[in-house]
């Protein structure tokens, strides 16, 4: 079984690579990019914490095809950060102290960021639900989702 | 002489006594001298005991000491997580 | 163990302590650079996959390896054969790892491989051949007590079962004081109930994962994600007959333990078929393995009598337990036994319990091992006999509750303990009077747990340019870094940004308990403490040095050295920086340690209140509210309090309404995902509330008691009687899924 080539955008930079068929976008980052902010939680889509946005949608990469990314724009946590000058989502993360052990944290980020691209005055029901899809043990979603709010709030007064 | 609280499932090693006296100043002290006294508290000892000395709990500090008058408990070996 | 030079309760003015810094690790942790278990790799590294019983129990008459080692890609193969050099005191941890005679549950570890990638390893564990003699098996606990059921180990009971009881009970222990009997006959009422619970998992959201260096030499590196790398470091040692020091084992980041990564279950096939190979071999659990194969919790079967009199005052409160801690002997039932009754002042009490074993995974500890399945049985009961005479939940509770003085339940008279005060912060708190909506009702419950201290080192160096590198050996799983580095510079008196917590790898501290306990903040902050008032020694003596005078005439206070008074002399003070900068010419580096068995924990309380709204078509449980009101003795971060607060109680919601684990007729575990196994995410919960209280624990020089896990007791009781007032149902039985909620709906 032979390698397939992949033409690809990662964080705005064109990247290339070679995958197996059967390897999954999750595998392709951490394992052949050295990106190891999305992480493997479960392998079916069930957990979150591998988000990543392709093309401005999320997705949970351990069910996408490295090859499925072939011509599209690829967006991680790695991404997020404007060189040293954090999101304000990460800043407020840090701020709420919404992180405990953090392994859930990158996925949550990415997730958040999607749904403020989409909706820049979530309520807190909507957050909710919109981050229904990334699970967290520790924290128990609460200073998480002030964080997000708070961070919705001041991307809302800077815009 | 150190007063030492039992548990009631334990007492069948004590002669059914569900306090013991035993000549001790330290909790090595005491371990040893109950094993010597009671032969059949032995295999407990052996898996593991913590101890309560007036309200704390230790669980290997051989030279803690204990007073006369302090109040000593066994207790099974508490694990966390 | 001595205190603090103030005493504790002592209203102390700190300057750093208390307030709510960033943590030093965030940036790693919001931008993905924080590296975990799965996230380190080696040159020339094979990958390594674990080939598991598909059968809860059956004889291994042989197993060939043949094939898959002729595989191409294939470099080492390994079954229990590989591991003759344990010693006895790992045994049960040795047959967990990997199968001997018998594999004793659906998932139970019988070979390994290590390859040039997974796509090789899976493909060699098809090749391995596994000669099985399936055996009937047993996996709930009441059916494995039965005369008649499959038995995993013979001879397994100890002294303490009587006889005629089954094999599988490994022992029967007792606690209580008074005459039960002669209190229940005094009672105006005796209530008698049965309980059943789950079985549930940590859930941690990062499976186990590892990279293991192993030389034909025996020198060893080993990176894992875990809860004590040192408990790795000795457990490996002994499992694979090497010295201690030989193995340096460095902690990644960890993505959640809970009492979960406090053993081993890779490390030791890892670092095996690394020596066999010759090469670094990776090994990360899938999702699947993680529920079948590692370690969940008790499941349980209790029994509770309590006599009440109608003023609210307990007469009498007896509880058998029966807990199965899966195929090992060990479940939490001794823990479950001594803090059932704790937050009561009973004058007759007896607890009973059962550790039994039945062909499940080799249970772990998680989050106060044993105490949340007793407390939901007791509280339960408490609650029902309360609202049978009419009276307050929490009157009741204040009634009988345990203060300083009580003898408890378990054995020892309790020292200062903050149960009253959390039990009155929430009768005053505005939520237990506020107004519920249709299908809503309130309940309330408390907790407690003991907390310990254990073998804890700390190294405080000061670097040449006056900042501070604090080393200590506990994985970080919630926060803890900033808190070393919050009481150490309070200590020194410096700014907290000029302090770097660093968890060092095995090789550089002698040995350190387990992350685990509710230990971190007392234990290593209780030895931070201390490294730092003993580098603050040398730090006087050296600026005695400069100045002529007796080192005993100086003092360190607001970050500087200083003359003691007036007589001393006349000079500046010299700040650390001022300090570290003449080391070199006063003696040398200057540092402060300490290592110490820190025994003298604080105890922890909890009472919480929750409101909940049962659907009367659906049988499904929306918490509409929660408050968590718990002793923290004293709060060095109260944002990571809070955080354990909330967290332990979320973990509690997800045991009480949605999580368990299933089993089917043939004995495998049908839920082994997250999509069935079902925890909370962010839509099922509100906010959490939480009021901390501050009752001093003396045993620390800032008074702090341990708090990670006290916060998972109360919850399943909680729910359960807000489901009871809610809905006019009784749950015994976890989780309280929507299907039996409903049908006790539909019955009463």
């Amino acid at each position: 079984m032979s390698q397939i080539h992949v033409t690809t955008k990662i964080n705005g930079d064109t990247t290339e690579y070679l995958c197996d068929p059967e390897e999954t976008l999750l595998d392709v980052l951490r394992d052949r990019l050295g990106l190891t902010g999305a992480k493997e939680g479960c392998g079916t889509g069930d957990c979150g914490a591998c988000s990543v946005t392709v093309d401005g949608r999320l997705v949970c990469s351990c069910l996408m095809l490295g090859a499925e990314a072939e011509g599209r724009e690829i967006d991680t946590i790695e991404g997020m950060a404007d060189g040293e000058k954090l999101h304000p989502l990460q800043q407020k993360f840090l701020e709420h102290a919404a992180l405990q052990c953090g392994i859930c944290t990158p996925g949550i980020l990415v997730a958040a960021k999607a749904l403020l691209e989409k909706n820049p005055s979530p309520t807190e029901e909507e957050t909710r639900y919109w981050l229904a899809g990334n699970l967290c043990r520790c924290t128990g979603y609460d200073k998480i989702i002030r964080a997000v709010m708070d961070a919705a709030e001041e991307m809302r007064r800077a815009s | 002489m150190v007063m030492v609280k039992i548990w009631g499932s334990l007492t069948s090693a004590t002669d059914g006594q569900a306090e013991v006296e035993i000549e001790a100043r330290t909790l090595k002290e005491l371990l040893d001298g109950l094993s010597e006294k009671y032969p059949a508290i032995r295999p407990q000892l052996e898996r593991g005991v913590s101890v309560s000395i007036d309200g704390r709990i230790y669980n290997d500090s051989w030279f803690q000491p204990i007073n006369p008058d302090s109040e000593v408990v066994l207790l099974r070996r508490i694990v966390g997580g | 163990m001595p205190l603090d030079d103030h005493k504790a309760g002592d209203a102390r003015q700190f300057k750093v302590v208390g307030t709510r810094p960033l943590r030093p690790d965030g940036i790693d942790k919001v931008t993905g650079r924080a590296r975990f278990g799965a996230d380190m790799n080696a040159p020339g590294m094979l990958i390594g996959r674990i080939l598991r019983s598909p059968h809860a129990h059956a004889r291994i008459r042989g197993i060939d390896t043949t094939k898959a080692e002729a595989l191409p890609g294939v470099k080492a193969v390994v079954t229990r054969a590989d591991f003759d050099a344990a010693d006895d005191s790992v045994a049960d941890i040795v047959d967990n790892c990997m199968a001997g005679e018998k594999a004793l549950y659906d998932g139970h570890a019988v070979a390994a491989v290590a390859a040039t990638s997974a796509a090789v390893a899976r493909k060699a564990l098809k090749l391995i051949a596994v000669d099985y003699e399936i055996l009937p098996h047993v996996t709930d606990v009441d059916e494995a007590m039965k005369p008649g059921a499959p038995i995993l180990h013979e001879g397994l009971s100890n002294e303490t079962v009587p006889d005629g009881v089954s094999q599988n009970v490994s022992h029967r222990v007792e606690f209580g004081h008074g005459d039960v009997d002669a209190g229940f006959a005094k009672a105006d009422r005796v209530l008698e109930r049965s309980f059943k619970t789950a079985a549930t998992h940590q859930g941690y959201i990062e499976p186990h994962a590892c990279l293991a260096t192993m030389g034909a030499d025996g020198i060893a590196d080993l990176w894992v994600c875990t809860q004590g790398h040192y408990m790795v470091r000795n457990t490996c040692a002994a499992i694979l007959g090497i010295d201690q020091g030989k193995l340096r084992v460095t902690a990644s980041e960890i993505g959640g333990g809970f009492g979960g990564k406090t053993t081993v279950f890779l490390e030791p096939v890892a670092l095996a078929l690394s020596r066999k190979a010759n090469r670094p071999v990776k090994m990360v659990m899938t999702r699947e393995e993680v529920l079948r194969a590692t370690g969940p919790t008790a499941s349980t079967s209790i029994d509770v009598k309590i006599g009440m009199n109608k003023d609210g005052k307990i007469t009498a409160a007896s509880a058998e337990l029966r807990y199965q801690g899966g195929a090992y002997q060990g479940s939490p039932v001794d823990m479950g036994a001594m803090t059932a009754f704790a937050p009561y002042d009973l004058e007759n009490v007896k607890t009973v319990g059962w550790d039994v074993v039945t062909n499940r995974p080799k249970q772990a500890a998680y989050r106060a091992p044993g105490a949340p399945m007793a407390a939901f049985a007791v509280e339960s009961v408490v609650d029902e006999l309360a609202k049978g005479f009419g009276l307050d939940p929490l009157d009741v509770r204040l009634k009988n509750a345990a203060r300083e003085g009580t003898k408890s339940s378990y054995g020892p008279t309790f020292p200062a303990i903050g149960l009253e005060a959390t039990l009155k912060a929430a009768k005053e708190h505005p939520h237990w009077t506020a107004p519920l909506g249709p299908n809503q009702g309130r309940g309330v419950a408390c907790g407690f747990w003991f907390n310990f201290g254990g073998d804890t080192c700390v190294s405080l160096n000061i670097t040449p340019d006056g900042t501070v590198t604090l080393t200590e050996g506990n994985p970080d799983i919630g926060g803890s870094r900033a808190s070393m580095s919050m009481m150490a510079a309070e200590e020194l008196g410096i700014p907290y940004d000029q302090v770097r917590t660093v968890i060092a790898d095995t090789g550089s501290l002698g040995q350190n308990e387990v992350t685990d306990g509710s230990r971190v903040t007392f234990a290593v902050g209780l030895a931070t403490i201390k490294a730092a008032r003993n580098a603050k020694k040398v730090l006087c003596e050296r600026a005695a040095m400069v100045w002529g005078i007796d080192p005993e005439a100086v003092v360190w206070e607001d970050g500087c050295a200083r003359p003691a008074g007036e007589n001393a002399g006349k000079f500046p003070p010299m700040s650390l920086k001022e300090v570290a900068a003449i080391a070199a010419n006063t003696g040398g580096p200057i540092a402060g340690h300490f290592e110490v068995n820190a025994e003298g924990a604080g105890v922890s309380f909890a009472t919480h209140m929750v409101d909940t709204e049962v659907d009367p078509e659906t049988g499904a449980v929306k918490v509409v509210r929660y408050t968590v009101f718990q002793d923290a003795g004293k709060a060095v971060h109260p944002a990571y309090v809070e955080g354990q607060f909330q967290g332990g109680a979320a973990q509690g919601i997800g045991w009480a309404l949605n999580e368990e684990y299933i089993y089917g007729k043939d004995g495998r575990l049908q839920n082994p995902g997250f999509l069935d196994y079902r925890i909370p995410v962010a839509s099922d919960l509100p906010m959490i509330d939480t009021v901390i209280l501050e009752i001093p624990n003396p045993g620390h020089p800032y008074g702090v008691r341990g708090v990670g896990e006290t916060s998972i007791v109360p919850p399943l009781a909680a729910i359960a009687n807000s489901v009871s007032a809610a809905a006019g149902v009784r749950m015994t039985d976890l989780p309280m899924s929507p299907p039996k909620v409903l049908a006790a709906i539909q019955k009463g």
